[in-house]
């Protein structure tokens, strides 16, 4: 049998009845890995660390995989980046402790990223760019690379990705997976090493519906070390698995449906909007009308917040230090300009201009102010509207190296992702057809509030009425 | 908006990132265009909206002031580049 093919919801019932063990599925992922991690790259590959050996596990029952950004104790933690080299956290994330607790095992090997979440590719990684298990010469997306390539490649049973603008969504429609941000506040962000504060959420990356809103359960809740986590009841996500949608109402935006929409996506799209209605739900067109300002309000708020979060990486707490330096001013430039990455690089320093004198309130300011019209616009809908549905992506996986040398064309990548951060709402990625070409292609149900059942509802209803799940990449 | 080098190196600055002159010339090239789409901002009339830094309605999140468990020093330091004693060490400040 080939476990590593399996989900967390086919395993677990086997390894209660000891058809199985934890074991057995360790070995099977090593195997996996060792096969054919040289051409996707989805794990970390650190230094004195150039082949992945079967270091000893602790055993739990499922593993999982977790970004590279999300504190595990004693276990290397970089953000894929140079200037957190050799990073070992003295505790875990709230969200470890939580796996830890429910049993699962931490996978000793962390996700492939973007430096620090920055980028729509994986190529921003210090530790080179993961591949794209359908097509290994396109990019997996990103940030979050790692985490949607090794769970579409059989190299994981399930992962924590993290998403800022759609570093969940993005991947797992590039890769053909089961990707949710919930609601802002809903899952501890204590130990996910912060990007953009107000934006930033952990979440699923599962190869099924059942097995995202299984994980849901065990991360979600209120944490006291998270004063931004919220103190509402967590659901069992798995009650709202109904197979059933009729009488729902679901908003199509018709800003989303315009030019520089691959036409295939567009198709796919228009099929699974059918495939709904044929299920008895309503389907009517609405109206977001400042989705045009996403991307420039989230490129000034998300590079301001990362500015001020990034900057402490100087040099004298954990890291890299760049040496031969003059003073300490000295050896925090050195070591800031030797130790980031060029996109790293960027966003700092569009972060700090935008909120430097003299450009606060023409910048940072208004698109705070936009951002308040952005969430009114989803309020709107959401008085009428169970959910909306819109492409994840303008395009399936582009090429490596194909926007990488124009940051603009790579930011706009997320232009259907961004605005759900904004407005600080739950959203999931899920499969809804390939290309000619044979790529996948991601539909995007987002929702209220904490409506994260709603989203599992319309999600899981549509996964067992299609087959697009059950596909598997050829590597 | 236009960005020139010299704002660019200033920003750099204050962001305590030192730059090659290849990449000052390249970042200025590249900030310039993508604060040109930022521009776009500048179309919407803001003057009466209120600004949204934080997307859900809590505020002053306090907790009991109790005593509860902290790294202790050597496992603060662990991770350190470089240290002595209880202290990490940095190049020198006063001249």
């Amino acid at each position: 049998m080939e476990l590593h093919k399996l989900t967390a919801h086919e395993l677990i019932p086997k390894l209660e009845t000891k058809e199985i063990s934890a074991e057995d599925i360790l070995q099977a992922l090593y195997s996996r890995i060792k096969s054919i991690d040289s051409k996707v790259n989805a794990y970390v590959r650190r230094q004195n660390d150039s082949s992945f050996r079967d270091s000893p596990q602790e055993t739990g029952t499922v593993p999982i995989t977790i970004k590279d950004n999300i504190c595990t104790q004693g276990l290397n933690t970089e953000c894929c980046s140079k200037i957190l080299g050799g990073f070992k956290p003295p505790y875990d994330a709230t969200v470890i402790k939580k796996l830890k607790a429910a049993g699962l095992s931490i996978f000793n090997f962390k996700a492939n990223m973007d430096e620090f979440a920055f980028g729509s590719s994986t190529e921003n990684s210090f530790f080179g760019t993961t591949h794209n298990p359908w097509d290994l010469e396109r990019v997996p997306g990103g940030s979050s690379g790692g985490s949607a390539a090794c769970v579409a490649a059989d190299e994981a049973i399930w992962a924590l990705g993290s998403d800022t603008g759609g570093s969940i969504r993005q991947p797992a429609s590039f890769c053909g997976v089961v990707g949710l941000k919930p609601t802002y506040g809903r899952v501890s962000r204590y130990g996910l090493i912060a990007f953009a504060s107000s934006l930033d959420q952990i979440g699923p990356i599962t190869k099924d519906v059942r097995d995202n809103a299984m994980l849901l359960n065990i991360i979600s809740g209120y944490d006291a070390l998270d004063s931004t986590s919220i103190n509402t009841a967590v659901q069992d996500y798995t009650k709202s698995l109904t197979n059933d949608v009729k009488g729902l109402k679901i908003g199509v935006p018709k800003e989303y449906f315009v030019e520089g929409m691959d036409k295939e996506v567009e198709g796919a799209l228009q099929e699974a909007i059918n495939k709904l209605k044929s299920l008895g739900a309503e389907v009517k067109e609405v109206s977001l009308p400042h989705s045009k300002y996403a991307v420039p309000v989230y490129y000034i708020i998300a590079t301001a917040e990362a500015s001020s979060n990034l900057a402490r990486f100087d040099g004298v707490q954990y890291g890299f230090r760049a040496q031969q330096t003059q003073n300490l001013i000295d050896m925090y430039k050195k070591t800031r300009g030797q130790g980031f990455g060029d996109e790293a690089k960027r966003r700092i320093i569009l972060g700090t201009f935008v909120l430097s004198h003299g450009y606060y309130d023409a910048y940072y300011l208004r698109a705070l102010k936009v951002r308040t019209l952005i969430k009114q616009d989803f309020d709107k809908v959401f008085k009428d509207f169970d959910c909306i549905i819109a492409p994840t992506a303008p395009t399936p996986a582009f090429k490596i190296g194909e926007k990488v040398s124009d940051p603009l064309k790579m930011y706009l990548s997320d232009i259907y992702t961004i605005s759900v951060n904004l407005a600080g709402i739950p959203a999931i990625s899920l499969p809804c057809g390939f290309t000619k070409a044979g790529l996948p292609i991601g539909m995007q149900i987002m929702s209220k509030p904490f409506a994260e059942e709603m989203i599992y509802r319309v999600a899981y209803t549509y996964e067992q009425n299609t087959d697009w799940h059950k596909s598997k990449p050829k590597i | 908006m236009a960005i020139d080098k010299k704002t660019v190196e200033y920003v750099a600055h204050l962001a305590r990132i030192e730059l090659q002159d290849k990449e000052l010339e390249k970042l200025s090239s590249q900030l310039h265009d993508i604060l040109g789409f930022i521009d776009k901002l500048s179309e919407l009339d803001t003057k009466d909206v209120l600004p949204t830094s934080h997307i859900l309605p809590i505020n002053n999140v306090l907790r009991n002031d109790q005593p509860g468990q902290s790294l202790t020093p050597a496992k603060a330091l662990e991770n350190a580049p470089s240290s002595e004693g209880n202290f990490f060490t940095v190049p020198k400040v006063i001249e």
